[in-house]
């Protein structure tokens, strides 16, 4: 059994994914975890599947997908252990005028604290750039602390951010 | 206020269901409350319900049995505002609902997934009593509200998965370590 990491990016159209998902199942490879979305109306998938085929089977069978219009990369990766979260998760909520360096600042202070981050989006709306991640965070991190550093460099970028506990409700 | 309930025969813990199973998604009939086997469903429900850590309610999907009733108890919550104590319901429906607010929810028979579902937070319901049928109305908010819009969903076989609120909403359960575990840091 291999696993695969697949990406597809590029010019949007009806039917990449049926496309796709064709061209895996003929490998007989089980497309398992996927995200897809159109990022400034590029497409931009990336999977993970696995299955028997090998990388340069699967590559050959999403040839035609590329057709010109969409890169397309397959690689084998190892099984990742799912690791139990030490610590808990947060929710970054950053909103502000556009400029160079609001992820990097940001994500940086999150880093250096030890925090990990788990799921990003990030959207340009006109002059508004908008940033959302969830964030694990150990919990032998002053989360005050992490607050107030977000805070400082939040206020040098002129942004707005905001960091909350997520919560699940068990029912 | 606590609901007055009929006393329940004991009840056994059964096994709980989890997806791909077709009894959670199918609707549930409506049942009898006062068939004798729907009153040690109701006790089993409350059996299984309370043996299971941080388990705050569980309709009859959950147990294999595709019949409107499930039970719930949010007593003792943090989020918990109003509270009637233990629950336990059959062939109830919501009458009013109203407020809504996304919150992340997940569920015992989906053990590995969390979904974002938005839920009113001020609802009425209307049920029967498991043994004397006595027809209630529950009126409540907050967590207790939550909890009774899930396990009503359940008994029409409906899962939190079914209600997310966009295609980006459902996210891997993570596994806490609690302080002092023994796999901890």
């Amino acid at each position: 059994m291999t696993s695969l990491a697949i990406t597809v990016v590029g010019h949007d159209r009806p039917g990449i994914i049926a496309q796709a998902a064709e061209a895996l199942s003929g490998c007989g490879m089980n497309l398992e975890d996927s995200s897809m979305t159109l990022l400034r109306g590029h497409f931009a998938m990336t999977l993970i599947c696995a299955g028997e085929a090998g990388a340069a089977q699967v590559e050959a069978a999403l040839q035609p997908l590329v057709n010109g219009s969409l890169d397309v990369t397959v690689r084998e990766v190892p099984e990742e252990p799912d690791l139990p979260t030490l610590g808990s998760t947060y929710l970054v909520t950053v909103h502000g005028a556009d400029r160079l360096g609001i992820v990097a600042r940001l994500a940086t202070v999150i880093a250096d604290a030890g925090g990990n981050i788990t799921d990003l989006s990030t959207r340009l709306s006109g002059p508004l750039y908008v940033l959302l991640a969830e964030v694990d965070i150990p919990r032998s991190i002053d989360i005050e602390a992490l607050q107030n550093r977000l805070a400082d460099v939040s206020a040098e970028l002129g942004v707005d951010c905001t960091m909350r506990l997520l919560e699940n409700d068990q029912l | 206020m606590n609901l007055t309930l009929p006393r329940l025969p004991e009840g056994q813990v059964l096994d709980v269901v989890r997806a791909p199973s077709h009894v959670l998604s199918a609707s549930g009939s409506q049942v009898d409350p006062t068939h004798p086997l729907v009153v040690q469903l109701c006790a089993d429900l409350v059996a299984t319900m309370r043996v299971a850590p941080g388990c705050v309610g569980l309709a009859a999907p959950q147990v294999g049995v595709a019949a409107q009733a499930f039970c719930v108890d949010v007593s003792g919550h943090p989020k918990t505002r109003t509270s009637h104590g233990l629950i336990v319901l059959v062939n109830a429906e919501i009458v009013e609902a109203s407020r809504n607010e996304r919150g992340r929810e997940g569920c015992m028979s989906v053990p590995d997934l969390t979904g974002d579902v938005k839920r009113a937070t001020k609802i009425a319901v209307v049920g029967q009593l498991p043994l004397s049928g006595e027809r209630v109305l529950i009126t409540t908010d907050a967590f207790e509200a939550r909890a009774l819009q899930h396990e009503i969903d359940h008994c029409y076989g409906v899962l939190f998965l079914d209600r997310v609120t966009d295609a980006h909403a459902v996210y891997p359960r993570k596994n806490y370590l609690e302080p002092g575990d023994p796999l901890g840091p």
